[in-house]
């Protein structure tokens, strides 16, 4: 489904990815994992064009990515939970998935899919007029999710869905994630948290600085030696 | 004096029309600059303008009256939006002080502009409407009908920010602009309807002024400085704010102009306005 090519891309001066490749396939759920400042949240923008790459190539579904504009990402699929959820503060709940659903096509199934992310986190239907500013981490890592399925996504990227949140909440997000890939969503999450991560995803990629370092299902990671001693602590 | 004095009610009333029209003509500065960022120092020029494209098609080309005014406020929406391509958005990643003197250039070319096209006599629509007598008191026509259009207005304005996708994209992306592109949104596109609606706005602003004021290349002055006291007054952006500080503005400018002299009700709103910025320099209902 989605494929990067030999992908470099940086900021000014300063690159982040080195000839980066990875694949996706439909209905996978794969995690790029890595420590902090290794390139996972520049890979996920140069997916979403947020970042423009420097040398390579993203295809989605066969179709590059190469002159799509970054607001026309979403129109192939693809949608991203940001860094720091990155919630529209002012914005009630229901604001929020509003905006999830811009696109035209995803307007005139607004209330089906609203229906759809209530039921998968009833929390948010109780909470819909509040705004979103006054949610807890969870909460609003729920909202965030939610937001972004509201374009009806093939692919789903997830951006350190866990960052900042206490350890007990962390367990109940990767709960979600794993709901949402038994939903039938391809999901591309990029994670710090490993040992969690591993246990919800089918496979991984580890990133150390912008370079793909290795890859495999989750237990082969879960077992190997050099992610074990760097990683787990083990 | 007595103080429920018949006349100090008019003042009261007359005051709150005042503030209908001025909460109108703040806002669409607001909403520019809540969003956007960037203070259209040119605002009042622009309502300016709308006021000679009513005057041109309704005295010179025999339009109705009505139709001059939807076209001349259509005319200020299409300049809001050749405003935002041509001159905001080269510089959105400027200093601030440089988008000021921008805008502040445009004001000093559409002024001029005027008065090439219209010379500097004043000019005026012709139409008197008879005043409307309520007892004892007595309203300006145009004042009522100003104050009931600028609340459509205002009301309008707000159901569209709250209740549409391009709306709440407006509202959105004041508050985080840099990941509009995930939500499919074209910054740009949402900025350049922005702007559009400001104008829209500066051009019924115009509609409902041209109906009180005579024109001239230089009527901006006289309400342009209220406009922008008024949306720092209410903490710059914030739209709410700025429809009660309209409100407290005309209230001091009416009643004290009831109480001294239509001049003091001036500065008396003036010297309320520094008092405000010395307890809240970020405005009555600004942030940080």
């Amino acid at each position: 489904m989605l494929l990067l090519t030999d992908v470099s891309a940086g900021y000014g001066s300063f690159q982040a990815l080195f000839g980066v490749s990875l694949e996706v396939k439909a209905g996978e759920s794969v995690a790029v994992i890595g420590p902090n400042g290794a390139g996972k949240t520049t890979l996920l923008r140069a997916i979403s064009k947020l970042v423009e790459l420097t040398a390579g190539e993203v295809t989605m579904e066969g179709r590059s990515l190469k002159r799509v504009a970054p607001h026309e990402v979403i129109a192939h699929g693809i949608s991203q939970v940001p860094e720091n959820r990155r919630l529209f503060p002012r914005l009630t709940v229901e604001e929020n998935l509003k905006m999830g659903a811009f696109l035209p096509a995803a307007r005139s199934k607004f209330a089906q899919r609203r229906e759809f992310v209530y039921s998968l986190f009833p929390r948010m239907g109780e909470r819909r007029a509040q705004l979103a500013g006054t949610l807890s981490g969870g909460e609003q890592q729920m909202c965030a999710i939610g937001r972004a399925l509201m374009s009806g996504p093939k692919l789903l990227l997830l951006d350190e869905p866990s960052a900042g949140l206490a350890p007990v909440i962390v367990q109940s997000i990767m709960q979600m994630v794993k709901r949402i890939c038994a939903e039938g969503y391809t999901v591309l999450i990029v994670e710090q948290n490993i040992r969690q991560v591993l246990k919800v995803v089918d496979r991984a990629y580890l990133l150390e600085t912008g370079r793909i370092k290795s890859s495999g299902s989750s237990a082969e990671l879960l077992a190997s030696d050099g992610i074990r001693k760097a990683y787990l602590g083990i | 004096m007595d103080i429920f004095d018949v006349f100090l009610l008019e003042a009261v009333l007359n005051g709150i029309l005042l503030g209908g029209l001025l909460a109108l003509l703040s806002l669409g500065l607001n909403l520019i600059f809540g969003v956007i960022d960037v203070v259209w120092i040119c605002y009042a020029e622009m309502i300016m303008i709308g006021m000679y494209a009513v005057y041109t098609l309704h005295v010179q080309y025999h339009w109705p009256l009505l139709a001059a005014m939807a076209a001349g406020i259509a005319s200020v929406a299409i300049l809001g939006a050749l405003m935002h391509q041509f001159v905001i958005r080269p510089v959105l990643g400027a200093e601030p002080i440089n988008q000021l003197l921008v805008t502040g250039g445009v004001l000093f070319f559409l002024q001029a502009a005027a008065t090439l096209a219209f010379g500097i006599e004043f000019r005026n629509l012709g139409v008197r409407l008879p005043p409307v007598a309520i007892g004892e008191m007595s309203f300006s026509m145009p004042r009522l009908i100003a104050f009931a259009v600028a609340v459509g207005g205002v009301a309008a304005t707000w159901l569209f920010l709250t209740r549409t996708y391009v709306g709440t994209a407006i509202r959105a992306i004041s508050q985080d602009r840099q990941i509009m592109p995930l939500m499919g949104v074209n910054p740009d596109r949402i900025f350049t309807i922005t702007s559009a609606l400001g104008g829209a706005l500066a051009g019924l602003g115009a509609c409902l002024l041209v109906l009180q004021y005579d024109i001239h290349p230089a009527i901006g002055l006289s309400f342009g400085p209220i406009t922008f006291l008024i949306c720092v007054l209410g903490g710059l952006g914030n739209m709410l704010g700025g429809l009660i500080a309209a409100f407290i503005f005309a209230q001091f400018i009416s009643v004290g102009g009831f109480f001294f002299h239509i001049e003091w009700g001036y500065v008396i709103a003036f010297v309320f306005f520094i008092a405000v910025m010395f307890w809240r320099p970020q405005g009555i209902l600004g942030g940080k």
